[in-house]
């Protein structure tokens, strides 16, 4: 018979009507899937009790997948078709991989994203991450005993739009149904409950195979907000193992190793790193493919030395994370270990001294993100009662759109809670312009140059009036998992067009953090830039309009010396235009305005001495 | 008359109320749904009911309405791994037939 689990009260589910629920830690080197039963969340492990999948897929001769350890132990025979780390890949182009050279795969460039040759065809991103997510719904499936209502599946906090669709379109591909994306340091600070606080400000200091991830998190009633985020792509515990191998290479003075011998080596290596972090040494022993013997033992003590400046590589991110927050480390309250590397001694007393207080390490670091998300999952599937908590997520970088002159108009600001939709008038600007292009942008900066392209779409179909007539509502929405949707409407025809944001690529980390960083230190010359570019656009717009107006009637309303005034005046304008001075732009529009003050009265008069010539006086008034 | 837990059942439910940090003991009990009549409910207590039976099994309460009672005496409530799935199962001696999946029976 089936398999009862304890509900809440009140909460019990009829028969057959289970909503099963998980959270997926998608990571970069592993990925793990977790629930939540009897209200408890729990890791769920495979058939040999294992918890962690390696984030490996190898492709086979007859195109199917090989998913997780077994791929991982055939990654060095099989370099081309066996993708690991694949989440580096996701959402990005050819040429956002600035280490492509160093990797084995044979890239294809896509429009959008690239793609990796294997000997099972051409795969995305997408897919490789698809299957991986397969194997956590198989997995998750067996042990639930059911057919899932949906998961929650996390990423880092610095994801943008093209990595996040990206990733929910793996969850789909895979037949997982998205609850929500979730920002991994979110979840790290779900698991332990943090948000059951009112308020506070938390640092998740994760350290996992291959990456460094900071995220300073503030929570404040009910929503907690990413206020700095920062890392090292290339940082984790593979390289502590490194840093092993080179001391057995050399302490045992071997010189040529053969492939399979330097395997051996670093899983040696890996193991002494992991025995450190109960003992206070450790024995190495092997015998080398040569017949050379290797016997050595490891100290705590030299382990930490050879690997001290690995630990001081974390610490300059998480400074510069806390200056960004503008926080200093009394600030903060409370500090969460994530990532198996975490369990290193020397790096948890790092972390303890840095921060003057002991970190959070009760749960299993390994296993703290997948835990946050399935109860996030759990809540989200209707099995806990949400008046407990509900949580919200912010936007990472404020959401605009191009206006006249390459500037950007805010629509969404940064940091707003999610959902959101923001709604946002603008105008046409010539007379008679019947389509208006929209191009939607991703930034903290003032001109369009300095942030990022996101898409671009055209409303067309304007009935054609004066300039500043039509009224084009644009609706900006971001759903939960932060992904984005904008709408164009023009109001008195009633004309739409929509577009789903799938911008064609990324931005990394560092970029963002570089874009943010530059809102604040550029913001005086933003001001000035954004005045200048205002500046043309008004001087353009009189110029125009002025021309327009002497075009129709300038020869009948004004003096030969008016003209040769209004004349002078306009290219004085002209010059000024093309010149960076936006005091002198507008001085000169000013007197382009005093100088045809006169004409635009006279213009008004004549046009109401037309409008009225050979009319009754009595047609008038009635 | 009365309801029993397994050793395990009863040593999983005290670690589950643990980690949850509150709540007082177990609910069972039956309603009339399902494909075969009736089906199994099983809760968390935080607070207990006027006319609420209470069995006291290997340390854990274990609360059950009278109307419950009638086709429930005599259970014994285990908890059991099947492959890599795991939860709670009622060993009735009331039951007649069970719905193929089990989750719902009649008496």
């Amino acid at each position: 018979m089936a398999l009862l689990q304890i509900a809440e009260p009140g909460l019990c589910a009829d028969p057959h009507q289970h909503r099963l629920a998980i959270g997926i830690d998608l990571g970069t080197t592993n990925s793990l899937v977790a629930t939540v039963r009897s209200g408890s969340a729990a890791v769920l492990e495979d058939e040999s009790g294992r918890a962690l999948l390696p984030s490996v897929v190898r492709y086979m001769q007859d195109g199917s997948p090989q998913v997780g350890l077994e791929a991982q132990l055939r990654q060095s025979d099989d370099p081309h078709n066996t993708i690991v780390s694949v989440k580096r890949f996701m959402g990005r182009g050819l040429k956002d991989v600035q280490d492509a050279a160093a990797t084995p795969y044979r890239f294809v460039d896509a429009p959008g994203m690239l793609r990796l040759e294997t000997r099972a065809g051409v795969k995305s991103p997408v897919e490789v991450s698809a299957d991986i997510l397969k194997t956590l719904r198989g997995r998750a499936e067996a042990a639930l005993g059911g057919e899932l209502t949906g998961a929650v599946i996390t990423v880092p906090a610095y994801f943008d739009d093209a990595q996040r669709q990206a990733t929910k379109d793996a969850a789909r591909l895979a037949g997982i149904n998205v609850l929500r994306l979730l920002n991994e340091p979110t979840a790290a600070a779900i698991a332990y409950g943090l948000d059951n606080a009112s308020q506070g400000t938390f640092c998740i200091f994760d350290l996992g195979g291959g990456t460094f991830d900071i995220s300073i998190l503030r929570l404040s009633q009910g929503i907690f907000e990413v206020v700095a985020t920062n890392g090292d792509s290339k940082l984790g515990g593979d390289d502590f193992d490194e840093r092993i191998y080179r001391w057995i290479v050399e302490q045992s003075g071997i010189a040529d190793l053969s492939a399979g011998d330097a395997r051996l080596l670093l899983s040696l290596a890996r193991k002494a790193k992991e025995a450190l972090t109960e003992k206070d040494e450790t024995r190495i022993t092997a015998t080398l493919s040569s017949g050379t013997a290797v016997d050595r033992v490891l100290s705590a003590e030299t382990f930490f030395m050879l690997t001290a400046d690995l630990i001081t590589k974390t610490l300059g991110p998480t400074r510069k994370a806390l200056r960004d927050a503008g926080l200093g480390v009394d600030d903060i309250d409370g500090v969460v270990l994530v990532g198996g590397s975490t369990r290193m001694r020397h790096v948890r007393s790092a972390v303890a001294k840095f921060f003057q207080r002991e970190p959070l390490t009760n749960l299993d670091p390994d296993q703290v993100v997948a835990l946050g998300a399935a109860m996030q999952a759990n809540m989200l599937a209707g099995n806990h009662r949400s008046d407990d908590w509900l949580l919200l997520d912010v936007i990472p970088l404020s959401l605009g759109l191009e206006t006249m002159g390459g500037l950007v108009e805010k629509v969404i600001p940064r940091n707003a809670t999610l959902p959101v939709t923001r709604a946002q008038d603008f105008t046409t600007f010539k007379d008679g312009q019947t389509a208006m292009s929209i191009h939607v942008l991703q930034g903290e900066r003032e001109l369009t140059g300095d942030c990022r392209s996101l898409a671009r779409f055209e409303l067309r179909g304007i009935p054609p009036m004066v300039a500043g007539a039509a009224r084009i509502r644009v609706t900006f929405q971001v759903d939960a998992d932060g992904l984005l949707s904008v709408s164009a409407h023009e109001q008195t025809s009633g004309v739409q067009a929509t577009i789903e944001v799938k911008p064609s690529y990324g931005l990394g980390d560092d970029e963002i953090a570089r874009m943010l960083q530059d809102s604040f230190t550029h913001a005086h010359h933003d001001m000035a830039a954004r005045n200048l570019r205002e500046q043309r656009v008004d001087g353009l717009r009189l110029l125009e309009a002025t021309q327009a107006a002497l075009d129709l009637d300038g020869w009948q309303l004004l003096s030969d010396t008016e003209r040769v005034t209004i004349d002078r005046a306009m290219e004085t304008l002209r010059v000024m235009l093309d010149g960076l001075d936006h005091v002198a732009i507008k001085r000169a529009a000013d007197s382009l305005n005093r100088a045809t003050a006169q004409f635009a009265a006279r213009r008004m008069d004549a046009s109401i001495q037309r409008a009225l010539a050979g009319r009754r006086l009595e047609a008038l008034e009635a | 008359m009365a309801i029993t837990l397994s050793a395990s059942a009863a040593d999983r439910i005290q670690k589950f109320l643990a980690q949850r940090g509150k709540g007082i003991g177990l609910r069972l009990g039956v309603r009339t749904s399902g494909c075969s009549g009736m089906a199994y409910t099983l809760e968390f207590v935080d607070e207990t009911l006027p006319d609420d039976l209470s069995f006291e099994s290997c340390g854990v309460t274990v609360l059950i309405d009278p109307k419950s009672l009638t086709f429930l005496d005599g259970t014994e409530l285990d908890f059991v791994r099947e492959g890599l799935n795991e939860g709670f199962k009622f060993n009735n001696p009331n039951v007649k037939n069970t719905c193929g999946c089990g989750e719902s029976f009649n008496v």
